[in-house]
């Protein structure tokens, strides 16, 4: 017989799939992926500052952009993407001075999470809406 | 080969030269810890400065965007800020991309984070020295 492990290939990185979600790998994978969309809305803060520096009439169509409908839809994911990915950032921080890893401390502070970034995004936009926004 | 080395799967050459790691890994690790500190308060000043402002016309906006301590803020959030995402884009790629692409996508970000960066920063300078 052959050697089997030449016929088949090696599975690379992500491979997530073959594993069932749990709240752990979910959050997980979510800080990333939260971590990517968060650089796409930086590119969207230097576009906004550029046409705030230009002037009201570059200024004008952005924030138009922004306030519309889709742009309130988005905005509105980024927030909850920004707190989720905050959140996330706090609870590694915690782990990196080398406390929480009992499996226990791993799923209050998962749902914690979870929890204060639902909490958070709501009260921002309700703040927003209170200032007229 | 000594038992020792046997063990500890080291040839006798690494072990001499003492290596092993790549020894600057932790460099990049530590920058994205004390980046991410940074922006912990540098982005929540952020959205709570876009909360106050919700209702803010251009002038109003841009009156606030003008006063220095907002541009040292604004301009520190986006240093930090794409600092933080150049490091943790790049270890997304080196985990997922596979091919010969890996290394054109980091010296992409790389470039790109330096350049949005030095615009964004440019921006702020114009409204805020603007006459």
């Amino acid at each position: 017989m052959s050697n089997p492990t030449t016929t088949r290939p090696r599975p690379l990185s992500p491979n997530i799939q073959i594993y069932r979600p749990q709240l752990t790998s979910v959050l997980s994978i979510l800080n990333r992926i939260t971590g990517i969309l968060l650089s796409a809305c930086a590119v969207v803060l230097v576009v906004w500052l550029v046409a705030a520096a230009r002037g009201p009439q570059t200024y004008a169509p952005v924030q138009a952009a922004i306030s519309s409908w889709i742009g309130r839809i988005a905005l509105f994911g980024a927030t909850f993407a920004f707190f989720l990915h905050l959140c996330g950032g706090i609870r590694h921080l915690a782990w990196d001075t080398v406390h929480g890893f009992e499996l226990r401390s791993i799923y209050i502070s998962g749902w914690a999470v979870v929890a204060a970034s639902v909490v958070l995004t709501v009260v921002a936009w309700i703040a927003s809406a209170s200032m007229g926004g | 080969m000594d038992p020792q080395n046997m063990q500890n799967m080291r040839s006798p050459l690494a072990r001499a030269i003492g290596l092993g790691s790549a020894k600057e890994g932790v460099g990049c690790w530590w920058a994205q810890r004390v980046s991410a500190v940074a922006l912990v308060p540098l982005t929540l000043w952020f959205a709570a400065s876009i909360i106050a402002n919700s209702g803010s016309d251009y002038a109003t906006f841009i009156s606030w965007l003008r006063t220095p301590l907002t541009a040292v803020l604004m301009i520190l959030l986006l240093i930090a800020l794409f600092y933080h995402s150049a490091l943790g884009l790049q270890v997304v790629i080196e985990d997922y991309v596979h091919s010969a692409t890996k290394f054109a996508a980091v010296i992409a970000v790389r470039l790109g984070c330096s350049a949005l960066v030095t615009v964004g920063v440019v921006a702020v300078l114009r409204i805020t020295l603007s006459g």
